[in-house]
């Protein structure tokens, strides 16, 4: 099966007009184009949301900063949050997953190419929406507008008497297209999974990647239509006098709160699962030993993803619920931890007894393990709801979600940059390069997000554009603001390392970590075909058994 | 309220680290501030009030189950880590093949089911020790109207209406004389949140929230909105003076009196009156009655001005006049556009005041 391919095209291509090249780019319905497209897109974003977050973050260096106006500092916190949740990571993991479930299934496309392609325009064209507010939300006198409403856009700050102008709608209409473009690839990704796979891989052989994408799909379009229902009331609030948040005319501000949490909080586990994905893929191989307990990985996500869909209230400990429904979304957010919990140990047993190599993509999850432990263990304290009433809405909660979102999701991706970016390429990345960014990178995280629970336990709000001295928070926040320097670097390591492994990286070959899944048995990069004749497999770990036939695995499954 | 909950026994056990962990984020919170400001730190683990004080007690228990959890799992992660690294001599060999065990899975699922179970319950009854206390004779009511941006504090037993400065009596615990406060807001979603004092809720329009506090020490403690609404969220700040049972009720003598009335500003008083100024402030006894900005009566009783963010001065006070947003920008405050001769005459009004 690995000798199989034929090298064709890459060479033809290459000598025809740039005009052309990108034509191609721009009709493609090949997913493992529309996967790095996905993924160019979203690290264009990544840059930009990472620049609204250095103003911040300089804003509040020292007490009483006069860096940007409190006007300035509202939009750069909104468009943050919005721009990071979805034109950042939701898209890159996509990228991803569209880029590596039919290769890890062993099929030649995703079930709905052409659907495919319009999910990756839409969310493209909603990510331009969001930011046309820059230059037309006010009209051009207004330029330099943008939503400053927060990214859960609570009401009635969205309501027309709040907010004037256009910022919001661009705002709703971008959230609106973008969403619909997730929920097609949702469906995509779940017809992909449940249809296409490769004869032999029956759902108990599926790489882990491709179940717990099977997951997230589910739960995208479990989550994510809420939230679009929620967009189009605000717009019929706005423009057609509706009155469902209007809470000047009786609607409900509370409503809000829960449509959107409904959406958020399964969000979060959206954003997670796939990182999880990416770390069982690449702990076994770079253990040189096969995931764990399978099943009870496999068991613990789909408990997660229906445990997940009860908790959303856990954001709204301080609207004011009863005792009852406080201690009811307590116990269901603590309960989240078990299944979490197992998996976080499931790692650590497959990595216990094998050997482990530091490559780059390795020392990304380690990274992920450490710190999504701590994320949990902080997300516990938070749900004990009355811990919540002093924890909620401060530096801390700012700093347990980014200890999720960057410590946890970003490390397993940018550990996935490295692994599969020798498949995508064909080139090897620089391991120095790769080191230099992940020591950086990880100083620049512990700095900024370990010191930014200080301030949160001192009595500081998230989203105050500048605060008085005297409070204790000055050193925390100027810690806060080092470390994202440091950060900063580290990006500009990964990018040059991207840029310069992309022209001048030695030739991957088409298995450089000596892998076990079917991504790794056709060339680097693979054809549009994906593979010459479709895989046959007969266990988790088709490669394995080529490679041992003396010990394969489904001996043993 | 019921006396103060026992210790749970489980806090008793893992006492040492809980004191451990708390001693160090007490340290680290407190090392780098000056020391005679550190009174003014708003700092969730130096609770002053029953409601506050439970939080306290129990993120003790929540600190010690995670921190031990946190050990003991990193210690694991470390083991591996350095243990099962990849030698230097390595004969190139894959190391034996584990495919998982169902008696490993079993204890890492049913141990943590225990303990989520013990948190929740220690969790349930603290829940419901603040949330459904009931109201002891000698409460003190208030209402609190939040607006962008500042805080509106009406006394209806005591017929006194205040802004941003919240007087409270001390409540010793033989006598309780808690203030249980309804929330309600004007416009946008607002929180209260005095961290020393009792954990967040939040005011939001078209609903009625209530939270309590009975502090135990007088003095000033500070907080701020802690939920976004709007362009000034940050200087919605909060100060709830904790007063002496005889202060307090002296307070309360003084802020019923009607407004002051000196002869030597008349002049400030008829421009203040002739003037947009009354559309949104009241003063009592004078023509005027509006409510979208604080009331006024007794605004030099007041230390601070737009919700606690400059200091009542002269100085302030003209400013904020002539330009709110030099002080605050984006109050909803409008620039009065007064010459220097009528701004001095209101200022020297407003300083009569009380």
């Amino acid at each position: 099966m690995a000798s199989e391919t034929i090298a064709l095209g890459v060479v033809d291509q290459d000598r025809r007009p740039i005009s052309e090249r990108l034509h191609d780019w721009v009709v493609t319905v090949d997913h493992k184009k529309l996967g790095i497209l996905y993924i160019l897109y979203a690290l264009l974003f990544l840059v930009i949301g990472g620049i609204e977050a250095t103003i911040m973050r300089i804003q509040l260096i020292v007490p009483n900063n006069h860096f940007v106006s409190p006007e300035v500092f509202n939009r750069m916190f909104t468009m943050h949050g919005t721009t990071m949740i979805f034109f950042v990571v939701m898209p890159i993991l996509f990228g991803f997953g569209t880029y590596l479930v039919p290769l890890m299934i062993g099929t030649r496309d995703m079930a709905f190419p052409r659907l495919n392609a319009l999910s990756f325009w839409l969310t493209a064209f909603g990510g331009l929406l969001l930011y046309y507010s820059f230059i037309g939300g006010n009209g051009l006198y207004g330029a330099g507008n943008a939503p400053d409403v927060g990214w859960f856009a609570y009401a009635p700050l969205t309501s027309r008497a709040f907010s004037r102008g256009h910022s919001t709608d661009f705002w709703t209409l971008g959230l609106l297209v973008s969403g619909i473009g997730t929920i097609g690839t949702a469906v995509n990704f779940i017809t992909t999974i449940l249809c296409m796979r490769c004869p032999g891989m029956t759902l108990g052989k599926m790489p882990l990647l491709a179940w717990l994408n099977l997951v997230m799909a589910g739960m995208v379009i479990l989550a994510v239509s809420p939230l679009t229902a929620a967009q189009i009331m605000l717009s019929i609030d706005r423009y057609t006098g509706g009155h469902f948040f209007d809470t000047q005319a009786g609607g409900s501000a509370v409503l809000w709160m829960h449509f959107f949490w409904i959406f958020g909080h399964p969000e979060v586990y959206v954003l997670v699962i796939p990182a999880f994905a990416f770390a069982s893929e690449i702990i076994p191989v770079f253990s040189r030993k096969p995931i764990f307990g399978y099943p009870v990985m496999v068991a613990a996500t789909v408990c997660i993803g229906f445990v997940s869909l009860s908790v959303w209230a856990h954001h709204m400990f301080t609207v004011g619920m009863s005792s009852y429904a406080n201690s009811f979304f307590t116990i269901t957010t603590m309960a989240v931890g078990v299944p979490t919990g197992i998996k976080i140990f499931n790692w650590i047993g497959t990595m216990w007894g094998g050997k482990i190599q530091f490559r780059a993509p390795m020392l990304f999850c380690i990274g992920f393990l450490f710190q999504f432990l701590i994320a949990g263990l902080t997300g516990i304290m938070l749900a004990a709801s009355p811990f919540n009433w002093q924890l909620g809405n401060s530096y801390f909660v700012v700093a347990h979600f980014h200890y999720v979102i960057v410590g946890g999701i970003l490390f397993t991706l940018f550990g996935a940059f490295y692994y599969w970016f020798p498949k995508m390429s064909g080139r090897m990345y620089s391991e120095t390069l790769a080191k230099w960014h992940f020591w950086l990178f990880l100083i620049g995280f512990h700095l900024t997000f370990d010191f930014m629970h200080i301030p949160g336990m001192l009595g500081m709000p998230r989203r105050i554009y500048t605060y008085e001295p005297g409070r204790g928070w000055d050193i925390w926040n100027l810690i806060v603001t080092i470390g994202v320097f440091f950060q900063i670097a580290g990006v500009v390591v990964f990018v040059g390392n991207l840029l310069w492994s992309l022209c001048k990286g030695e030739t991957a070959g088409g298995d450089p970590w000596d892998a076990w899944t079917l991504e790794w048995s056709t060339t680097s990069p693979p054809p549009e075909y994906n593979f010459a004749t479709i895989p046959v497999v007969e266990s988790r770990r088709p490669l394995w058994d080529i490679k041992h036939p003396e010990d394969p695995d489904w001996k043993y499954e | 309220m019921k006396g103060k909950d026992k210790v749970p026994g489980m806090t008793r056990k893992l006492a040492p680290l809980a004191l451990l962990i708390a001693g160090f984020l007490l340290v680290a919170s407190l090392c780098f501030g000056a020391p005679e400001s550190r009174a003014q730190i708003p700092n969730i683990f130096r609770p002053e009030s029953t409601p506050a004080d439970s939080i306290f007690r129990l993120s003790l228990l929540v600190l010690a189950v995670t921190g031990l959890i946190f050990l003991i799992v990193f210690g694991l992660l470390v083991y591996s880590v350095v243990k099962y690294r990849r030698r230097g001599a390595d004969d190139g060999r894959e190391p034996p093949q584990v495919y998982g065990s169902n008696q490993v899975e079993l204890a890492w699922t049913v141990i943590p089911v225990l303990i989520v179970l013990v948190l929740f319950l220690a969790t349930a009854r603290v829940i419901h020790s603040i949330q459904d206390a009931p109201e002891p004779r000698g409460t003190i009511r208030v209402i609190a109207i939040g607006h962008q941006f500042w805080w509106e504090f009406r006394y209806p037993a005591l017929g006194v209406v205040t802004a941003n400065e919240l007087h409270v009596p001390v409540s010793d615990p033989s006598h309780p004389s808690p203030t249980f406060l309804t929330l309600l807001s004007a416009d946008t979603d607002h929180s209260f949140w005095v961290p020393r004092l009792a954990g967040k809720t939040d005011l939001i329009p078209n609903r009625v929230n209530h939270t309590w506090i009975d502090p135990h020490e007088t003095g000033l403690y500070l907080g701020q909105c802690a939920q976004y609404c709007g362009t000034q969220h940050a200087k919605m700040l909060l100060r709830v003076y904790v007063d002496s049972q005889e202060q307090f009720e002296e307070w309360i003598e003084k802020q019923r009196m009607p407004a002051a009335t000196d002869s030597g500003a008349e002049e400030g008083r008829r421009i203040f009156e002739s003037t947009a100024c009354v559309n949104c402030h009241a003063v009592s006894g004078a023509v005027t009655d509006g409510r979208f900005g604080p009331d006024l009566t007794h605004l030099m009783s007041r230390n601070t001005i737009a919700s606690g963010a400059a200091p009542n001065t002269r100085e302030n006070l003209r400013t904020w006049i002539r330009n709110p947003d030099a002080i605050k920008p984006g109050s909803l405050m409008p620039a009065m556009q007064l010459n220097d001769h009528d701004l001095d005459a209101v200022t020297a009004y407003l300083e009569t005041l009380r």
